[in-house]
């Protein structure tokens, strides 16, 4: 096993271990490992989504619902709002012998409630998504490793970050060896 | 049973060409975007950028003299304009149908040509939105359809379908992009992994948000992706809805009537369908993807025409049928007499010809499974379609209450290079989007593989299958379907 080594000059530490799984059926039973070790900050990368492995990490559901539930009544309570201040009370509106605002034409707004409602629940999926995830973020410790990039192709990885209150890096890589890890290496970052 | 697994007792077979590795699916896929573009996408790339500039030129002409030089007139001023708005926001429809209805139905064959069929929606959307743009004669004054405050402190009008129209398709355009976009960070992570200079990694890496196929983030994703497809199949559905409100709430016969909303669905599905068959048949031919888009992808595809081909005949029977029966005197003269004997009886029978006769074809397996007739077949249902909306647009309008007010409609050579502009810009963009992104969703495909299932190397020795996992693939994978 090899470690990424930096010039000597620098001053560096290990920030995460790294270990590479050939299969989604070593991956899953290696982060049951590491789940029952009970280590908080780590993750598992894999190329698409695998079956399980949220289970096997003993991950909680996602919360994202929550977020979206909100957008998507701030958008139904937004759109009748804004139709009917602007039609019924800014600018009373009379079309067709029906009074601007509700309740008489509450069947008209129905298609751009339902529209607004649809866009505000959208971007609270995709926005949503992203903040719970803490993305866009360019920099992250992984990406010095030359391997993990075949996280994005054919190979599942596994990281122990160094900040874990468990983490030794001795004893780590032998747990994650133990779980059939094809291969294990050490990523060091320059200490600041 | 793993899901992967197909049933035998059904018939069904392998999703993926059986012994497909996760890195071929990988080399299949982004080679395209990293290898040199073969001459076929030369040629059609420069054929639609040649009508993008018609497009381009027809459209400035238009801006400098104003509406008069299409030839809308008295008693028809919907005319071409909105028969391509109607077509073009109907062909999008597909794309969010193979996206998001069937995701939530979880039929997995929609992984070989979800990110295609999106594309498509998307670069259709914005051919319709186009249209009711520059239809409005003073492009200036655009502005006024949004609720934002103007300098005549008035608000746009709520109770009408057309406003309506503009909160539809806009939502529309905007969820589908973002739905795109999202299936896109994976595979463009995948592309910034594989990327060999600094350009390529810095600009897939921007657009990639740092993803890095962290589990914590796929569980969230997953969640987004499922909401996305969930709120976007009722939005797909009330689009078109909307858009045949607003010829359904008017009183002209031919527009009033009730089966407007499903017809106007169903119908958008079926030309969808035909616009994802036809791009997808070019960029297999030109790219060689004859190992992840399969026979058994474009047989399914022709099903669902022969479905939706008979709900459309369907439609325009039933029409026909409540013309009669409600004895109503205008009803009977627009639908009995003048749609197919009519000025314009010729357009009905591209209409009835290409939408329902010509489907039926796909009743014989033999013709269901032959590339050229479905070729064929594709360009004319969306030819038939276009004739659909032009029916209902334009033969309702030219004979109007009065007979003194009858007039016809003749396209000038603007309605035609602005048409087949469009086509133009379509496919412009759509051949910059094969050349340069994913253009199958490639986490998706690796998801339905043997080996994405946790409980597949239980089964075999472990450890030694990842072994075979490296082994080139057997040459007989790359023999063209239909080939043999």
């Amino acid at each position: 096993m090899e470690t990424n080594q930096s010039a000597p000059a620098h001053k560096v530490a290990p920030s995460l271990i790294l270990a590479e799984f050939e299969s989604a059926h070593d991956v899953v039973h290696a982060a049951e490992k590491v789940r029952d070790a009970g280590y908080v900050n780590w993750d598992a990368h894999t190329p698409f989504p695998v079956h399980g492995l949220d289970k096997a990490m003993g991950l909680r559901d996602s919360r994202l619902g929550w977020i979206v539930i909100t957008c998507a009544l701030t958008g139904l309570t937004g759109a009748f709002v804004m139709m009917h201040w602007m039609n019924g009370v800014d600018y009373p509106t009379i079309v067709g012998d029906k009074p601007g605002g509700a309740p008489g034409t509450l069947p008209s707004m129905v298609p751009i409630m339902f529209e607004l409602t649809i866009l505000l629940s959208a971007f609270g999926a995709v926005i949503g998504m992203l903040f719970l995830n803490r993305l866009p973020r360019h920099n992250h410790s992984v990406f010095e490793s030359e391997r993990f990039r075949s996280a994005s192709d054919h190979r599942f990885f596994i990281s122990i970050e160094a900040e874990d209150p468990k983490f030794d890096v001795d004893r780590t890589r032998v747990l994650l060896e133990g779980a059939h890890a094809s291969h294990v290496e050490v990523v060091e970052e320059e200490a600041s | 049973m793993a899901y992967w697994e197909p049933i035998v007792e059904l018939g069904e077979a392998p999703l993926v060409r059986p012994g497909s590795t996760l890195r071929e699916v990988t080399d299949d896929i982004a080679r395209v975007t990293e290898n040199r573009a073969p001459r076929g996408w030369w040629i059609c790339f420069f054929v639609a950028l040649s009508f993008a500039g018609v497009f381009g030129l027809c459209v400035c002409y238009l801006f400098y003299r104003g509406v008069g030089v299409w030839g809308n007139t008295a008693p028809v001023y919907w005319a071409w304009d909105i028969t391509n708005f109607v077509w073009w926001v109907g062909i999008g429809h597909a794309g969010t149908l193979i996206s998001a209805i069937l995701f939530i139905f979880r039929q997995k064959w929609r992984t070989a040509i979800n990110r295609f069929a999106e594309a498509m929606t998307i670069f259709a959307v914005i051919c319709a939105l186009i249209f009711p743009g520059i239809h409005v004669g003073r492009v200036w004054l655009l502005y006024y359809v949004f609720p934002i405050p103007n300098q005549m402190t008035l608000w746009p009008n709520f109770k009408s379908p057309l406003l309506w129209d503009v909160f539809a398709v806009g939502t529309y355009f905007t969820v589908s992009l973002l739905f795109w976009y999202t299936g896109l960070i994976p595979d463009l992570a995948t592309l910034r992994d594989r990327s060999m200079t600094k350009w390529r990694q810095r600009i897939y890496g921007f657009f990639a948000l740092g993803w890095r196929g962290s589990n914590r983030h796929w569980q969230n994703y997953e969640r987004a992706y499922l909401i996305l497809a969930a709120i976007s199949t009722p939005l797909v559905l009330s689009v078109h809805s909307v858009v045949s409100m607003d010829f359904a709430t008017s009183v002209i016969p031919g527009w009033h009537t009730t089966i407007f909303p499903p017809y106007f669905v169903a119908g958008a599905i079926f030309s969808g369908f035909a616009m994802v068959e036809t791009v997808l048949l070019i960029a297999r031919t030109v790219f060689k993807l004859h190992r992840v888009v399969l026979m058994r992808h474009l047989e399914l595809m022709n099903k669902f025409l022969l479905l939706t081909s008979l709900l459309v005949g369907y439609a325009y029977s039933m029409e026909f049928f409540i013309a009669w029966y409600s004895g109503n005197q205008y009803e009977m003269a627009h639908f009995l007499v003048n749609r197919p004997t009519g000025p314009y009886w010729w357009a009905w029978v591209w209409m009835v010809g290409c939408n329902v006769v010509v489907p039926q074809l796909y009743w014989s397996k033999r013709m269901r499974t032959s590339i050229p007739v479905m070729f064929v077949v594709s360009i004319l249902i969306n030819i038939g379609m276009w004739f659909e909306r032009f029916v209902i647009i334009v033969s309702s309008l030219n004979r109007d209450f009065l007979p003194s007010s009858w007039g016809l409609f003749r396209p000038t050579i603007i309605d035609v290079g602005t048409f087949t502009g469009t086509i133009g810009v379509f496919f412009t963009l759509f051949l910059l989007f094969m050349r340069w992104l994913p253009m199958v969703a490639m986490a998706e495909v690796k998801g339905t593989l043997p080996q994405a299932d946790p409980h597949h190397k239980a089964k075999g020795e472990k450890h030694h299958d990842a072994v075979v996992d490296e082994q080139p693939p057997p040459q007989a994978a790359l023999v063209p379907e239909g080939a043999e």
